[in-house]
């Protein structure tokens, strides 16, 4: 390529820059993308999930209650009826939900291309490339030493690694803890190592939207509710007991706890917000 | 250039109208790294700051350093901060603990005191503390490895409740409210906004400055003067080559491997203590150890990951007749079905000689290593 038609092409880059980053700027340009919206709406069962004082049974006839549900969804995908696939941009790809922040569980997706969608692919946890990146890209719900709503208490900082899922309570089946508690603690993580190969914990769901596609329009975008049960954690096949693990982190069962919250979530419903 | 200046003119308009235009814009990513020329962000003249670039030389007998200085240009600023950070006691929760409390120059940044660590409140860690030198060319870090990148490291002790016991949001929020800091963080990055990735990089450039080369065994090896070598330092030299030095490999003395070196199960430390095992959940990594560097070896008692032996004559004669045979050992101590490396005292001596010679003086004094006054 010379030199002159490389320089050209970077100009325009340039402009098409300007104009993509100031569409909102500019009400006479035609909009092309709009916004998507994940609700997500943890529960447990038919229940829904409310922190200390809700008290429910596991599948293995446990008596629990919850105090922390807290799980990272990254690296979201979207797919149109037609097989046309929006890729989420990586940097804009990670999201901290926890059961005790309302506005984390809120997800808004601000350019999604317009088009009708079925399916939504998003991972659970942060995938090894981002678990071993360099500090200056970790940031917000990333950041391992920022704000409490960040990472602090979702990162292992004496073997580096994202806690995927964080997910704690009482039970009377559960041993006294120091402060005269029954507690039960799941952190799971593990990103699969970056040298060494280690267990990996990552877990990549797709879901279906549903009989009617989630549009995204001119005027109208959707807003689709995804459940994510407490229940598929202790699991139906491989049940997980309190009695028999109450603490699992740093441990081979992690394996096995991963396995079960891959069917952590479930379609819901969508709903279309008309905006004019 | 004639046909490129009018491009270039696009270009920049370009450029200017999308400054412009998007100014109202959220700025997400404004903590770039230590670019030596940064322009004070909200000044209207534009002031550009200079922060003054630092070359990091590495001694003529060391491979490449591991740590991408691209990521963390080191700078004179950048490098007083991390020293300033490294020796202040407001990084932990009572205010009496900092790096250096534990990390002492004297002892190559190792810590003589206590066979295990000691931090906060009087609370014991399960682990002795390993010098700092040389960060720049090490792999991993701690005993079982868990931390790969130096960046990450400091969040390790500041967080824990037996070490620094503070939480990273709160120190940065101290540092933000300080004095003193704002203007340095403004000194070496170009703002006065304190974030974790400026604070984190500040720590390693002054501990990747922390190179130990000026040993006599570096001399001798380089073949500058201070040098010359006893015939006994030679013949542990020779013996060492033979013996050590598939493990504790190369210029670093180490080969950056973990390794089970038999050690038998220290029934002090409950529960045990599995070493590269809690990191990779790998069966096979059981027991296992990073082989620790061996320079400035005779200023960082205790020895081995529990701090279980206070002299090198302990360590040698644990080699010579101390090996406990494990499914974990590591072959080249059960060499010919024989557990241990065979040495007379003679040759233990002469090793220990040899072992002296890895001591940096310089290392141990520079000024430039020690508190800021
Ligand atoms: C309470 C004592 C204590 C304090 C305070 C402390 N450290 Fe350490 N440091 C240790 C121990 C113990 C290890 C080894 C940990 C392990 O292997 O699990 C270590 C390991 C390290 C290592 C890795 C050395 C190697 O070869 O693996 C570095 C680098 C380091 N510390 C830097 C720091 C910095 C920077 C600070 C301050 C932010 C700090 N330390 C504060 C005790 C301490
Ligand atoms: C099979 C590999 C291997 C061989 C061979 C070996 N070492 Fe080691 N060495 C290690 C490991 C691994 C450790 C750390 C063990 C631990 O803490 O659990 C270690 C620790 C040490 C330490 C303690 C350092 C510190 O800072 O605590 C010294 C000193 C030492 N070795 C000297 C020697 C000498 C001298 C020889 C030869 C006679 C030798 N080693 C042979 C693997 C080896």
């Amino acid at each position: 390529m010379n030199k002159q038609l490389f320089l050209s092409l970077l100009a325009a880059l340039m402009l098409s820059g300007w104009v993509i980053a100031c569409k909102t700027n500019d009400p006479a340009a035609q909009a092309t993308t709009g916004p998507f919206t994940l609700q997500l709406d943890n529960v447990v069962g038919n229940e829904d999930l409310v922190l200390k004082t809700g008290r429910y049974t596991n599948s293995s006839g446990e008596e629990f209650r919850v105090t922390t549900l807290n799980y990272y969804l990254s690296n979201f995908r979207f797919k149109q009826a037609n097989g046309a696939e929006y890729v989420v941009p990586q940097d804009s790809s990670y999201f901290l939900v926890k059961e005790s922040d309302k506005a984390s569980q809120l997800i808004t997706f601000p350019n999604v291309p317009m088009g009708s969608y079925t399916a939504v692919t998003f991972t659970i946890g942060v995938d090894s490339v981002r678990s071993v990146s360099d500090i200056g890209k970790r940031k917000g719900v990333l950041d391992p030493a920022g704000s409490a709503t960040a990472a602090n208490d979702m990162y292992w900082e004496w073997n580096s690694g994202y806690i995927f899922l964080k997910f704690e309570g009482t039970s009377p089946v559960a041993p006294v803890d120091a402060t005269g508690q029954n507690t039960f603690q799941y952190h799971i993580g593990f990103f699969g190592g970056l040298v060494t190969k280690t267990l990996n914990n990552l877990k990549t769901v797709t879901l279906s939207l549903g009989q009617q596609p989630a549009v995204v329009a001119e005027n109208n975008s959707p807003q689709v509710t995804i459940k994510a049960d407490v229940q598929a954690i202790f699991g139906q096949s491989t049940k997980l007991s309190i009695a028999q693990h109450p603490a699992v982190m740093v441990d081979p069962y992690s394996a096995t706890i991963a396995s079960n919250y891959s069917q952590l979530f479930r379609y819901d419903q969508t709903r279309q917000l008309n905006h004019n | 250039m004639r046909t490129l200046q009018p491009i270039a003119l696009w270009v920049s308009l370009g450029l200017f109208g999308l400054a412009v235009a998007c100014q109202s814009g959220p700025s997400t990513d404004n903590v770039s790294p230590t670019a030596p020329n940064t322009t004070i962000p909200g000044s209207s003249t534009g002031i550009t700051y200079q922060s003054t670039p630092l070359n990091f030389t590495k001694p003529a007998n060391f491979p490449d350093p591991v740590y991408d200085l691209a990521k963390n240009p080191l700078t004179a600023e950048g490098v007083d901060l991390g020293r300033m950070l490294f020796y202040d006691v407001t990084l932990s929760s009572n205010g009496l603990i900092s790096c250096a409390f534990c990390h002492i120059q004297g002892s190559a940044f190792s810590h003589t005191d206590h066979p295990l660590s000691h931090g906060v409140g009087d609370k014991n860690g399960p682990r002795n503390v390993p010098a700092v030198q040389n960060v720049a060319w090490d792999n991993h870090f701690f005993w079982d490895g868990g931390i790969k990148d130096l960046d990450l490291l400091p969040i390790a002790p500041i967080e824990n409740p037996v070490e620094m016991g503070e939480r990273m949001p709160n120190v940065l929020a101290r540092l933000q409210n300080s004095n003193k800091y704002p203007a340095l963080f403004l000194a070496a990055f170009g703002s006065k906004e304190i974030t974790s990735e400026r604070f984190l990089k500040a720590l390693s450039q002054f501990m990747i400055t922390m190179v130990s080369a000026n040993t006599k065994y570096d001399h001798y090896v380089r073949k500058e003067a201070g040098g010359d070598m006893t015939a006994q330092e030679l013949q542990g030299l020779t013996l060492f080559k033979q013996n050590c030095a598939t493990c504790h490999a190369g210029e670093l003395f180490t080969d950056q491997n973990f390794r089970n070196n038999g050690l038998g199960v220290n029934p002090n430390v409950v529960p045990e203590d599995l070493g590269r095992y809690q990191v990779t959940l790998n069966e096979a990594d059981k027991r296992k150890f990073r082989v620790p560097s061996l320079r400035n070896v005779a200023r960082t008692q205790p020895y081995m990951h529990d701090g279980r032996f206070s002299t090198l004559e302990q360590v040698i004669k644990h080699y010579a007749t101390g090996v406990v045979d494990n499914p974990s050992l590591d072959p080249l101590l059960k060499k010919n079905g024989q557990v241990g490396i065979p040495l007379s005292t003679q040759d233990q001596e002469a090793i220990i000689a040899f072992l002296y010679t890895l001591t940096d003086f310089s290392y141990v004094n520079d000024p430039r290593f020690g508190p800021i006054r």
